[in-house]
């Protein structure tokens, strides 16, 4: 049913969304052969207390992106606050500290356009719950590009604005509640991982 | 082919035009970025294509005036990240009054907060007279701005906290006046400050000097050209001298790594020791 094609997974989310991503997480299988980027809308001075919380819910490794890393598969990473995360083509981080993007930064629509670009149609892109309109043309640009697009059920968000502006664009391919995403990531990963 | 392999033969084909035609070289930026920046000229100008660009440009100084504006980086702040400069106070300061005169080069200055904060930092601990800070970009209207040394009002409570944050040994506002919604820096600050534009890219060794500043630039550039980047920095700085890099920038991974020390690994200030 799922097909291996995927090499990369990208999540989005602000407002309402630390419990969502926590709960995501700690459902990740053990071993993962992809890499999972997460773009979240924090504090600018929060540096590396991401990585402290997330690391503990998972056997898997958190990092914080650093400039020119090369994006390892089995790894979870944030941006560093403050600045906006983007991946080249050669599949290493670049960061930027460019004005703010939908008053964000880091921006998730810049991310995801950027991952949208190095991917193509190997990425998977969720859009969590959010009080702001980030990550509704990355989500455009992900489908643009092949990808398969992902937004939390508006019933479910604590916020609906977000997915709300991405599911508008019509580019969404899937409206799932965290419980379906959770299954679905499952079911991706398992395959992923006996092949 | 895949449409993010034509679209990156497009940047390629334009930013080569770039460079050929009025020698800018965009060419080893990070490609993310810059990509960005190029959608957002084209749809800012209405342009169909990338490509559809590359006459527009070549034909029109004016339009590429335009976009290279676009493509400089202008974001910055008075005493950004207040602990690289208090940092820069205790473990560095100390050393450079050893020298009877003090070179300082800011390369990447964009629109000149961060020379000011330099000049004040200077100035506060007696070097004013005896320091010069050559900042530099490449961008002119930002180096226009710079010079002018007049920056909205509306951040002097976020520049007065970073102020306090660095050790200030005084009330930020010694260093400026409000006018008219804009705070005007004190005169005398220029007299430590000299702007030129200098190309980090395609311009030689810039001066000699005790101290360079280049931060979020090097985050802009692909990793080759960070390397050569840094290789005019090894050559500026006397033996001894001092490099400091944005917070999230590091020289761990540059081949230039065993010519420097670390003096702080969470600010990045390095030491040149060969």
């Amino acid at each position: 049913m799922l097909h291996n094609v995927y090499k990369a997974i990208t999540i989005g989310g602000s407002a309402g969304s630390l419990d969502v991503l926590l709960d995501i997480v700690s459902h990740l299988p053990q071993e993962v052969n992809l890499p999972i980027i997460i773009i979240c809308h924090l504090h600018p001075h929060d540096d590396g207390s991401m990585v402290e919380i997330f690391s503990r819910q998972t056997v898997l490794t958190v990092n914080e992106a650093a400039d020119k890393e090369q994006v390892r598969p089995g790894h979870i990473y944030f941006p560093p606050a403050n600045y906006h995360l983007l991946v080249e083509m050669d599949k290493t981080f670049s960061l930027s500290i460019d004005a703010k993007v939908n008053y964000s930064r880091p921006s998730i629509d810049v991310f995801f356009e950027s991952a949208a670009v190095a991917w193509g149609p190997e990425l998977i892109g969720i859009l969590l719950t959010g009080a702001n309109n980030d990550g509704a043309e990355g989500i455009r640009t992900i489908k643009q590009y092949g990808g398969l697009t992902i937004a939390q059920d508006l019933q479910e968000a604590a916020y609906p604005t977000m997915p709300g502006a991405a599911i508008n664009t019509g580019h969404v391919d899937k409206v799932l509640t965290v419980a379906e995403i959770n299954s679905f990531l499952h079911h991706l990963l398992n395959n992923t991982q006996s092949k | 082919m895949k449409l993010s392999d034509i679209e990156n033969l497009e940047i390629q084909l334009l930013l080569e035009a770039v460079y050929c035609r009025y020698g800018y070289d965009f060419r080893n930026y990070a490609r993310a970025s810059i990509r960005r920046r190029i959608i957002q000229f084209m749809q800012l100008v209405g342009a169909g294509s990338i490509s559809e660009m590359i006459p527009m440009l070549i034909h029109d100084e004016v339009f590429f005036g335009q976009m290279v504006k676009e493509f400089s980086i202008t974001v910055t702040e008075m005493f950004r990240d207040p602990a690289m400069f208090l940092a820069l106070r205790n473990k560095v300061i100390p050393v450079l009054k050893s020298y009877p005169y003090i070179k300082v080069w800011h390369a990447g200055c964009a629109t000149g907060e961060e020379a000011y904060s330099l000049a004040i930092l200077m100035e506060e601990e007696n070097l004013g007279k005896r320091t010069t800070v050559f900042a530099t970009d490449f961008n002119d209207s930002a180096l226009e701005k710079a010079k002018e040394g007049i920056f909205p009002l509306e951040n002097v409570k976020k520049y007065s906290q970073n102020y306090q944050n660095t050790g200030g040994k005084y009330s930020f506002s010694n260093y400026y006046q409000a006018n008219y919604g804009a705070m005007v820096v004190k005169s005398t600050l220029k007299e430590t400050l000299t702007f030129a534009n200098h190309n980090l890219v395609t311009d030689q060794v810039f001066t000699e000097a005790h101290l360079i500043l280049c931060r979020n630039v090097l985050i802009y550039f692909n990793k080759e050209l960070q390397e050569k980047v840094m290789q005019l920095f090894d050559d500026s700085l006397v033996h001894g001298g001092f490099l400091c890099l944005g917070a999230k920038e590091s020289l761990l991974y540059s081949k230039h790594h065993d010519r420097f020390r670390e003096i702080d690994a969470k600010n990045k200030i390095y030491q040149k020791i060969s």
